[in-house]
């Protein structure tokens, strides 16, 4: 149609007379596309950051972790105990299992740690010199204790940065071969772990790694695991390796129900389509929140354009005197309609996108801003001027002429 | 040009029938100058707008430039009334806080006219009426005579047949007045057919034939023997 742009112009023109009310009118799709693109925008920045976290635990990981899948909620004390050094050093070696890359028996538990007058609670773990390795993980000064240290039960740790400052007041300070207490029994520091700067549910800056039978026979006294972490050969090996694991340990402990398997193997993509679902969730629920924002300011939108169009009855009479057909009439009121929609699609997106930047800045998140979004709010925007604008649009096209002439 | 037979107009709202016109039969004929007259309430507004393509009659039939339209589509009279008539108002319906020349412009945007062959025409339509110098005024800032001035510049922007007043100097002074009709005059004298309604008989001598209208039927038609020409 190459009166398009004249209806444009004129559409621009009306709004333009108007302008306090246009913004006003402008307002409420202004807040509602801003909320979606920021609440969307954020949702997406968390989801990142936990996935982050997560898979900087350490790639293809696998948890086996003593206890029966959580049945209603109950888990049996007893049940702790069933993970051994033995049952860890078997998975190693059978020859059943062809696509465990490595494996890392462990023993955590909370402890006091002194040194000096300084003291800190943190978690320490029994382990074995795959640790690391599995748990993606390296070391910023020092060595890591060897197979030995492990067998000879040797005094010795490893301890994370957050424990370092903790105890000595600052990272900077070279800790390699002094004696901190743990549980009262002297231990030497022979390595420090790089920083990973890891919030949130494990923190891998804040723990002590010391060989896994010092753990078992002198700290705790414990001759059991509380987990064996598993890098398996590649991301897609995953599912198997989780059903060897699984089908050779259900053997090895004698029972014949899975449904009844006193372990439970957790992978990394468990994990992160948990954490991923609980924040899908929380978006979808701020999206809809967001959504009926939207919903009242089309609302506001068609209110405005009915005032308009009853305002500007003689105008639409006269027009259709002179030869305005009803689709032109529709025409003209839905552009201004969809003009008004689509400016604070612009407006909100922009103010969204400022928002989810300030937020994701000050808890220091990944910002991101997906073109989709954007092509979302735009194309929502623009819908939500021809649905709302409709009916006033039909009901100016609808006007009798004559009527509409005669209307003071 | 025009042949009404039997046409009737009846309202009816709350189950009450108001016949507004009673079988009017009347004959217009390409160049004519008509001015119809009568008390209000005796019909001649429902006839203008029958005429004008804007409302329909009851029954009867009305051949318009050898075509039966009256059961016309929306669609279908909307672009009639857009290429064959121009309107003039009593009370000019400009659009407010835009210009002449766009108002001028706006019959010719429904016919779908090229953009630069719209400018021009409608300047040298504004030119015409004798408002070559106010081409950028809005309504606001023109007197009710130039107003409507503007609002025959916008009638003729479709070249059509027939230009259809309603009371076209209700509003005016009586200098103004004249003037507007010295211009329909001159454009009764090249041709154009003009249908005038009016209430003035100081304003319907200036037509060439009068009919009066009383309580929807014509009760005379006559030349009018005091024509004079411009």
């Amino acid at each position: 149609m190459s009166n398009f742009s004249e209806i444009l112009l004129t559409a621009i023109e009306a709004l333009r007379l108007q302008k306090t009310r246009t913004a006003l009118a402008v307002l409420g799709i202004v807040i509602g596309i801003g909320a979606v693109i920021a609440l969307v925008s954020i949702g997406q920045s968390a989801q990142k950051s936990v996935e982050n976290q997560i898979s900087s635990l350490g790639s293809n990981l696998l948890t086996i972790s003593p206890g029966a899948q959580s049945s209603g909620g109950v888990r049996s004390a007893s049940s702790r105990t069933t993970l051994t050094y033995e049952d860890a050093q078997a998975i190693a070696t059978d020859s059943s299992i062809t696509t465990v890359n490595k494996i890392s028996p462990e023993l955590a538990s909370r402890s006091q740690i002194t040194y000096g007058k300084n003291n800190t609670n943190t978690q320490v773990i029994g382990a074995t010199p795959t640790y690391l390795s599995v748990h993606n993980m390296t070391l910023q000064s020092g060595a890591f204790f060897s197979e030995r240290d492990v067998t000879n039960q040797s005094k010795v740790a490893v301890v994370g940065p957050q424990v370092v400052s903790d105890l000595f007041g600052s990272t900077d300070v070279n800790v390699i071969g002094k004696s901190i207490r743990v549980n009262r029994i002297s231990f030497k520091i022979v390595g420090v772990t790089s920083a990973k700067g890891g919030t949130g549910f494990q923190n891998q800056d804040n723990m002590i790694l010391v060989p896994l039978e010092t753990a078992q026979k002198s700290l705790f006294g414990m001759n059991y695991l509380t987990a064996i972490s598993i890098e398996a050969k590649d991301k897609d090996s995953i599912t198997q390796t989780q059903d060897e694991v699984g089908y050779f340990l259900l053997t090895r402990h004698k029972i014949s129900d899975a449904a009844s398997a006193d372990f439970t193997i957790i992978s990394q993509s468990d994990i992160t389509s948990a954490a991923t679902s609980v924040t899908n969730t929380l978006a979808t629920l701020l999206a809809g929140i967001a959504a009926i924002s939207l919903l009242v300011g089309g609302i506001g939108i068609m209110n405005i354009m009915l005032v308009t169009v009853t305002e500007r009855t003689r105008e639409i009479g006269l027009r259709k005197a002179l030869g305005a057909e009803r689709n032109v009439i529709i025409t003209q009121f839905l552009t201004e309609a969809v003009v008004l929609t689509l400016l604070g699609g612009i407006i909100g997106m922009i103010i969204g996108i400022l928002l989810s930047y300030i937020v994701s800045h000050f808890m220091s998140l990944p910002f991101t801003i997906s073109f989709g979004s954007i092509i979302l709010a735009i194309g929502v925007s623009g819908l939500i001027g021809v649905v709302f604008g409709w009916f006033p649009a039909q009901k100016a096209a609808k006007l009798s002429p004559i009527e509409a002439l005669r209307y003071e | 040009m025009i042949t009404l037979a039997k046409i009737t107009k009846i309202y009816t709202s709350e189950d009450v029938e108001t016949r507004v016109l009673n079988g009017i039969d009347l004959q217009i004929e390409q160049g004519e100058f008509v001015a119809i007259m009568g008390p209000s309430g005796s019909g001649k507004s429902t006839l203008m707008h029958i005429l004008g393509l804007l409302d329909v009659p009851t029954s009867g039939s009305y051949g318009f430039d050898g075509r039966e339209v009256s059961s016309l589509s929306e669609k279908e009279s909307a672009r009639l009334r857009n290429k064959k008539i121009g309107f003039v108002f009593q009370s000019f319906n400009l659009l407010p806080r835009t210009t002449a020349l766009k108002n001028v412009m706006l019959p010719m945007l429904y016919a779908g006219t090229e953009k630069t062959t719209k400018e021009q025409r409608a300047s040298k339509l504004l030119e015409i009426v004798g408002l070559s110098d106010r081409l950028e005024h809005t309504p606001g800032q023109l007197s009710g005579g130039q107003q409507q001035r503007v609002a025959i510049a916008r009638a003729l922007a479709m070249d059509p047949k027939i230009i259809m007043a309603d009371e076209p100097t209700g509003n005016l002074a009586t200098s103004q007045s004249d003037e507007i009709m010295a211009i329909f005059k001159e454009l009764n004298q090249q041709g154009k057919t003009i249908i005038m309604i009016t209430h003035e008989p100081s304003v319907a001598k200036h037509a060439k034939r009068i009919i009066v209208l009383k309580d929807g039927d014509i009760v005379s038609d006559e030349t009018n023997r005091g024509f004079k020409d411009v």
